[in-house]
């Protein structure tokens, strides 16, 4: 695991079809923009605690448009 | 099924392989099993009772890949006929790339989820009433008495149409999308008798606009330009016809698992911080909508030649159920986690009303649950199910306590 690195969700806009999946799953991360597609809040740091929510997100997008990386 | 017309009815399917028919009562009743048993033998079905041909790929794999290609597969015809029909175009359902986009991005701002939200007290409403009209009753029909007049009466707040018009649209619905299906004479009288509601609706609006969808697709601009009669006329046909029926059967068949299924029932009482994963759940397992695509140029989808003008039947219930896909793809798990499902479609064609599908289908089960927390199928009566396109309870006679 790389705990020590910053974990941070990203929205493929290019794939995005507007699901809603993620903001409904992880709202604490992810918002609906004037369309219904989605974008992260702030820069898509994952807080402390919000891990497991951020996985969620990347799991139920059917889309496969919501990413997790480690920087 | 095809009594109105007076044609036979269709013989009995005996290899689901080579002859399959969405229209047999045993595909109605139960598909399931159906699907199951071809995913493992023939993943692209084949049946020649549809012009030109029809393919069923049962397999998440391909269905993904076929919602995907807009090359090869056109959303021109989106329900599998047996005879086809003169094009109906209905943007941006109908549309493919590139009129596409213009097209759906201009309805996406009012479906975005912000602007649901703003109709859930409405929808709360609504569904106190129907449950206040059944008050203190032994028997009920979910279906008829419930879960077909919610969608209708939301649509038609979001259109500015009067919501008693309900049983009209119901007709209209029942008319294209299941006995339009085998019988195509029914479909131009009705596309025609719903132009002349809309033309009188938009006479109303003249030059004073309300604060709906048609005041507002008639002041709508589609790069710089006012929308044609027949684009307004087809997308306001869109709006109508797809957010009735779908909704209804998404309402009715989560009520018939938790008349069927105690347990759930009483756990989904008993935690309503389980409503949203059991919501996705219902979708995924019941997912209502079948779309299809026309075949418009030769191709090969999993391992399966496609034939230029062949029909497909695009099944996301069926890749839903994908094993391959889905773990214990079979169950029904109220608190599924992990539920990528494809209940709304994928790709391009999201279903544009996803959002109040879900508002609509949330709202439905908890108002229900709070005020009948008890209830199950009624002995002695029989649940039916639609036909074709969009799979429900269409009757659905419940025991309340």
């Amino acid at each position: 695991m790389s705990d020590a690195k910053i974990l941070k969700v990203r929205v493929e806009s290019a794939l995005c079809q507007g699901h809603n999946r993620c903001c409904s799953i992880a709202p604490e991360l992810f918002e609906a923009d004037d369309l219904g597609n989605a974008r992260v809040k702030g820069d898509g740091h994952v807080a402390p605690g919000l891990e497991a929510k951020a996985r969620l997100a990347v799991a139920n997008c059917p889309e496969h448009a919501v990413r997790l990386t480690h920087e | 099924m095809n009594d109105r017309s007076g044609k036979p009815s269709h013989p009995p399917v005996k290899d689901w392989a080579t002859d399959f028919d969405h229209r047999d009562p045993a595909w109605i009743e139960n598909p399931f099993p159906i699907w199951d048993g071809l995913r493992g033998r023939c993943p692209v079905a084949h049946s020649e009772r549809f012009q030109d041909g029809a393919y069923f790929p049962s397999r998440y794999a391909e269905v993904r890949e076929i919602a995907y290609d807009s090359e090869h597969f056109s959303s021109r015809r989106v329900i599998v006929r047996e005879n086809k029909v003169p094009l109906t175009p209905s943007p941006p359902i109908t549309s493919d790339p590139p009129e596409h986009t213009p097209a759906r991005k201009l309805l996406l701002p009012a479906f975005a989820p912000q602007a649901i939200a703003r109709l859930e007290p409405r929808a709360r409403a609504l569904c106190r009433e129907l449950l206040d009209a059944i008050g203190d009753a032994k028997t009920c029909d979910a279906a008829v008495d419930y879960a077909q007049h919610i969608p209708v009466r939301l649509i038609a707040h979001m259109l500015g149409v009067p919501e008693q018009d309900g049983d009209l649209f119901r007709r209209w619905i029942h008319l294209v999308l299941e006995v339009g299906i085998s019988d195509e004479s029914v479909i131009m009288p009705t596309l025609q008798e719903m132009a002349a509601y809309f033309a009188a609706e938009i006479k109303k609006r003249g030059a004073h606009r309300g604060d709906d969808l048609i005041s507002f697709l008639l002041d709508a601009k589609m790069e710089g330009q006012p929308l044609s009669g027949p684009h307004l006329q087809g997308t306001l046909r869109l709006l109508l016809i797809a957010g009735i029926d779908t909704t209804w059967s998404g309402i009715g068949a989560s009520l018939w698992h938790l008349a069927t299924h105690a347990e759930d029932r009483r756990r989904l009482v008993a935690n309503p911080s389980l409503m949203p994963t059991a919501i996705e759940e219902f979708l995924r397992a019941y997912a209502p909508v079948t779309m299809a695509r026309e075949v418009v140029k030769e191709t090969t989808v999993g391992g399966c030649p496609f034939k230029p003008g062949g029909q497909v039947l695009l099944s996301f219930p069926a890749a839903n159920r994908d094993p391959a896909k889905f773990a214990q793809a079979d169950q029904v798990l109220i608190d599924r986690a992990e539920n990528p499902h494809a209940a709304f479609g994928l790709g391009r064609h999201r279903c544009i009303g996803s959002n109040l599908a879900r508002l609509e289908m949330t709202v439905a089960i908890e108002e229900w649950l709070a005020r009948f927390p008890e209830f199950r199928l009624a002995e002695g009566e029989k649940v039916t199910w639609s036909e074709g396109t969009v799979r429900g309870p269409r009757r659905l006679p419940v025991a309340l306590n």
